[in-house]
């Protein structure tokens, strides 16, 4: 007997290892769950919600629920859509994210999400917090009010880089992404080689001085949504 | 109307088919004299406030969102000062010809709109022909060829711009000391094919603007019109450019004031007043003082300014232009629109010298050299003069910025055309609808980009309302 899990997503029979998250199976089935926190060379962190799914009709984050033999997943469907759609808009609305002018457009994670999910103007009204940046660094940024507080950048200075650079602080509408260190980005060990600089899904820690440099037409989701690098696994 | 002895003040807004809101108000004496006529304009002065803090690279795409009609020459303006903040304000040839290729595509697109859509009804169907017709739906269906080509030329334009700045509208082409793409083969290929019927409906454009004025000179002559100063920047041989060059100003005889004058030192040479009653502010040349150091800007200056132009159609259509003034500067209001049309003939011919450049397939697209802290980038917008001044910490941020848009330099010649229309056609006479457009019609000669916003072209009602002098309704009247 093989110690494969055999279990479906929208009625489509998906086959995982052991110990697998439901969201590594079906990105290996060519199933594409949303995802916002989560990243291939993270640990799963769980804190977006983004990637919910139904399993056996409950709600679970697919990026740290392990899949199990039998389980019906419920991930492409309307009532999942609708809700992802709302989860998006709540991020858009909680920080200011100005896509017009902000340099990840046509890069961003989040954006991606919104065009793929159909959010095109918010129903919640925007929050408009008062948030900071930290241009301290000769060749980082941090631009607060675009961070949705996935924690990559804290997952990936402490786990890929072994540094610790960020962290977060605070609790609810206060909680932040804060340097270790007494005041700014200058003072931490953070360099510009780090992996977390380029870990970021958002505008919020990017690389000073790129800018607009990739056009219009040639940026990562300008001819193909967020997700179709998976989709086109299936099969293959 | 209620009778008074009061002064009475009229009030339209807001100025239909001038982009952006305006209002004009007149007061008029006892005698229903006209006392005194003003346009006041919102400006968005909170943009230089909200800038602040943000990465200087990001300013040229951001800027562009204070104009939905000429958003290009923010971009390119703002780049321009960002490109002296990185050292590489001496572009290589491929961002330097992408970017005029840009800009010249958002003057025919600019243009074409402003001529076409937005003036063409009032030299067509005169200035108090019926409501109902002076509109470009009018336009359209007595004119339905002239029409056709306002949209194709507008459209051409817009293509320029896609493929220079990756979108029609608020691309992110023109990065900090160079460009981020050049013209792919098949872009060029592409603009090439209609580029002869663009030069051909140029032609037949500046033909249009030409023979209106000059079979209207007697009546268009005094109409708005008053001597000035003009300004504009002007290449280093004197000739036509409106992407860079040292500034000229001369004087309504043609009598130079300066020349030649370094970008960056600008605020040695022109100053801003600011006047109680308006938002804007008023432009001067400091060595004139403010009463008569105001100037005009735009196509009228710059085709008054420039020495000559470098593409032939245009500087033949030039010298005909100056002969009818002898050579001396053009001070009639109404010639705006030949002079921009001369202005739209020369983006054709640049267009098509340009795409026939094989520097804009080449890959070197940026440089840059020794940091600056302060930097001004100026260019000619359609509109006239656009002067972009910053300062850069060194963590990259903004801490000062000051722009001076062409609505603002033309802020005074505006008013004095109002001014001017009010006195000869609304004293003493029973005001109507057609009386009122006369205002409006010396207003969009220079092509106003009120608050920098896009409206629905035609679609604002024209309020006219009736105050006395303490502010009680009189009469209102509505379009
Ligand atoms: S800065 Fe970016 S990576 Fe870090 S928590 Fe915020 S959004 Fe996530
Ligand atoms: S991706 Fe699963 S919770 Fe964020």
């Amino acid at each position: 007997m093989s110690d494969k899990i055999t279990f479906m997503i929208d009625g489509v029979e998906v086959q995982a290892q052991p110990g697998q998250t439901i969201m590594v199976a079906a990105d290996a089935a060519g199933i594409y769950i949303p995802r916002l926190c989560a990243h291939k060379d993270l640990a799963p962190f769980g804190s977006c919600r983004v990637c919910t799914v139904l399993v056996n009709g409950r709600p679970q984050s697919a990026c740290t629920q392990p899949a199990a033999e039998g389980i019906m997943v419920e991930n492409n469907t309307k009532k999942m859509t609708k809700m992802r759609a709302n989860l998006i808009e709540m991020l858009l609305v909680e920080g200011n994210h100005y896509c017009p002018y902000c340099e990840k457009s046509g890069n961003c994670e989040l954006q991606a999400l919104a065009y793929r999910f159909g959010v095109m103007v918010p129903k919640y009204p925007f929050m408009f917090p008062n948030r900071d940046v930290d241009a301290s660094h000769p060749d980082i940024l941090i631009d607060r009010n675009r961070c949705v507080l996935c924690a990559r950048c804290v997952r990936a200075s402490r786990d890929l880089d072994g540094k610790n650079v960020f962290q977060f602080v605070g609790r609810g509408p206060e909680k932040r992404v804060e340097v270790n260190a007494n005041a700014r980005l200058a003072d931490t060990n953070a360099d510009v080689t780090d992996k977390a600089v380029d870990i970021c899904p958002v505008g919020a820690l990017l690389r000073k001085r790129v800018g607009f440099e990739v056009p219009i037409g040639k940026r990562l989701y300008d001819s193909k949504p967020i997700g179709s690098d998976i989709e086109a696994q299936k099969g293959a | 109307m209620p009778t008074t002895d009061k002064t009475k003040r009229i009030v339209i807004e807001p100025v239909t088919r001038v982009e952006g809101h305006g209002k004009v108000t007149i007061l008029l004496d006892e005698k229903s004299k006209v006392k005194q006529a003003r346009l006041h304009i919102v400006e968005f002065r909170g943009f230089e406030r909200f800038i602040q803090g943000r990465p200087f690279w990001e300013i040229p795409v951001m800027v562009q969102r204070l104009c939905g009609i000429c958003p290009v020459s923010h971009h390119l303006a703002a780049a321009k000062a960002m490109d002296r903040i990185v050292g590489g304000e001496n572009l290589t040839p491929t961002a330097e010809k992408m970017r005029l290729l840009m800009h010249h595509g958002q003057f025919l697109q600019s243009h074409a709109l402003h001529f076409f859509h937005l003036c063409s009804p009032d030299l067509l169907f005169g200035f108090d022909a019926d409501v109902a017709i002076r509109n470009v739906i009018g336009v359209a269906a007595k004119y339905p060829e002239l029409a056709v080509q306002g949209v194709m030329m507008r459209k051409y334009g817009q293509e320029v711009i896609k493929v220079t700045a990756g979108k029609k509208i608020h691309g992110t082409g023109a990065i900090p000391g160079g460009i981020n793409k050049n013209l792919s083969i098949a872009e060029r290929d592409e603009l090439l094919r209609d580029i002869d019927q663009m030069i051909e409906w140029g032609k037949s454009a500046v033909k249009i603007a030409k023979d209106y004025t000059v079979e209207n000179l007697e009546k268009l002559a005094p109409f708005g019109s008053f001597d000035s100063n003009h300004l504009s920047i002007i290449r280093s041989d004197g000739a036509y450019d409106i992407y860079d060059g040292g500034l000229r100003a001369i004087d309504f005889e043609g009598n130079k004031i300066f020349d030649h004058v370094d970008n960056q030192v600008y605020n040695d040479y022109i100053a801003e007043e600011v006047r109680p009653w308006s938002y804007m502010k008023f432009p001067f040349i400091k060595s004139i003082g403010p009463e008569n150091g105001w100037y005009r800007v735009g196509p009228l200056a710059r085709v008054n300014n420039a020495d000559y132009f470098d593409s032939p159609l245009a500087e033949a259509e030039r010298k005909e232009f100056m002969a009818v003034t002898n050579d001396k500067p053009n001070n009639i209001t109404m010639a705006y629109h030949w002079a921009r049309m001369i202005e739209m003939m020369h983006s054709i011919e640049k267009i098509k010298e340009l795409l026939n450049d094989t520097d804009l397939q080449g890959t070197d697209l940026v440089v840059k050299g020794d940091r600056r802290e302060e930097t001004v980038g100026i260019i000619e917008a359609p509109r006239g003069t656009l002067f972009h001044h910053y300062k850069v910490d060194k963590n990259d941020q903004i801490t000062m910025g000051n722009l001076i848009v062409s609505t603002t330099s033309n802020n005074e010649p505006m008013n004095r055309a109002v001014q001017k229309v009010a006195e000869d056609h609304l004293s003493g006479v029973e005001i109507t609808e057609g009386l009122l457009n006369h205002v409006e019609v010396a207003i969009r000669a220079y092509d106003p980009c009120l608050s920098c916003a896009t409206h629905a072209m035609g679609q604002m009602p024209l309020v006219v309302e009736l105050f006395d002098c303490e502010g009680n309704l009189l009469d209102k009247k509505q379009k």
